[in-house]
């Protein structure tokens, strides 16, 4: 495999993920995570739209004039969304309809056209599949950890298995309602951030301004 | 009239589009760090979303329904595309309209209109209008309330972000990491209005 096509791989799932540092496709990230299944299955979708688009994209991108490029890049991806949701509609039924509205979202999803526009415009076809799969992939790690702590604690499961008993059940397990609402998914994905950034300082943003300390001694007297 | 009332607020407060279900994050956390910016926004959105809404439900009720435009023809399954369609055309035409007639409103609003065609809320809003199977009236209402709701989200964040950013927060929470957590409890304090009903 050649470094540029593992750096497509690699590089998304925690250097330079979708989710944490390039602030796309959030909003399906929240809203799909309250059971494992659920989020499992919209990865797989996002992932095959977005590997699919970026391939189709790209083979056409000399043949697209520039003005009218987003109509194009639109069309594809909703030709793409409307074979994904007509396939879960036949093969998953239960777990689409859980999904709702948020299978068509992929369409608007921010991932899929923001790296139409920035890498599958201006790079080959296997390249930017590649590309495609692995910012997939680092949308599915995000997922997936929110998804794991919220069905985990929120309900005890596991994939729709008892893991640990619930109290209203005879169990032991005390479960946490609030991991089940919107709010806590919110507070999973930013206590990740901060972990993600205190592990790799280099993506901590820059303060729009610094905060005077007129006290510098305890900082050394940097000002 | 009562029920378009308790629809009214249930839209706004309740399953409020951007605290309950998450559309239009992107747009929602990258241009809420000034409270100018997030007016613009939001009455761009609610504009679009007012439109959007009740135009999709007449495309979907005289077009694409089973049995609509020839007996057993059913094309539902091109809802998604002929939805976004609508909303990229709608949005284009008012760009003209509001450059034409009212050039003080579109220079307001000039760089976010365009930004509106992939904003999920827009999307989400005809999408729920179709599961839940409103009637034309009803989706007036929707429409109109879902975009004054995100509005209003919008504008508090912006309000927020604009104290937040005098505040010592610890390295590496700064910006986005902050961010969610505020919405997080934002969308907390506007669970408060689950109980009301009318």
């Amino acid at each position: 495999m050649s470094p540029e096509a593992k750096h497509n791989l690699v590089d998304p799932l925690i250097g330079n993920n979708p989710i944490t540092l390039q602030i796309l496709g959030i909003c399906s990230a929240l809203a799909v995570t309250t059971s494992m299944k659920t989020a499992l299955l919209m990865c797989v979708a996002l992932t095959l739209v977005l590997a699919f688009s970026n391939a189709s994209i790209s083979a056409i991108r000399n043949h697209i004039p520039g003005s009218i490029r987003i109509i194009v890049q639109m069309t594809i991806i909703a030709s793409l969304v409307i074979v994904v949701d007509q396939l879960l509609k036949a093969f998953a039924y239960d777990t689409a309809k859980q999904l709702s509205v948020f299978v068509g979202l992929i369409i608007t999803n921010c991932i899929v056209m923001g790296r139409a526009e920035a890498y599958a415009m201006k790079n080959p076809p296997g390249l930017s599949f590649l590309d495609g799969i692995g910012n997939g992939l680092g949308y599915s790690l995000v997922l997936i950890v929110v998804a794991f702590f919220r069905e985990l604690f929120g309900a005890g499961s596991l994939m729709g298995y008892q893991v640990m008993p619930l109290t209203t059940e005879g169990g032991w397990y005390q479960s946490n309602g609030l991991l089940l609402l919107p709010p806590s998914a919110f507070f999973i994905i930013g206590l990740m951030i901060w972990a993600i950034r205190a592990w790799k300082p280099e993506q901590n943003e820059a303060p729009d301004f610094k905060i005077h300390e007129s006290h510098g001694h305890s900082t050394g007297g940097a000002h | 009239m009562e029920a378009y009332l308790s629809l009214f607020v249930k839209a706004v407060f309740v399953e409020n589009l951007a605290l309950s279900f998450f559309l239009g994050m992107c747009t929602f956390l990258a241009l809420s760090k000034k409270i100018e910016t997030a007016i613009g926004l939001g009455i761009a959105v609610a504009v679009v979303q007012t439109i959007t809404v009740p135009v999709n439900n007449l495309i979907l009720n005289f077009l694409l329904k089973d049995n609509a435009i020839l007996p057993g023809v059913d094309l539902t399954f091109l809802g998604l595309i002929s939805y976004i369609g609508v909303i990229a055309a709608m949005v284009q035409i008012l760009e003209m309209v509001l450059d034409k007639y009212l050039p003080s409103l579109y220079n307001a609003l000039g760089v976010f209109l365009p930004l509106i065609t992939v904003n999920c809320a827009i999307l989400g809003g005809s999408l729920f209008m179709v599961e839940r199977d409103y009637n034309f009236g009803e989706s007036v209402t929707y429409g109109i309330s879902s975009g004054i709701g995100w509005a209003l989200a919008v504008v508090a964040l912006a309000g927020v972000r604009e104290k937040l950013k005098y505040s010592d927060v610890p390295k590496g929470l700064e910006g986005l990491g902050i961010t969610f957590i505020t919405v997080g409890l934002m969308s907390m304090g506007f669970m408060a209005f689950s109980g009301v009903q009318l």
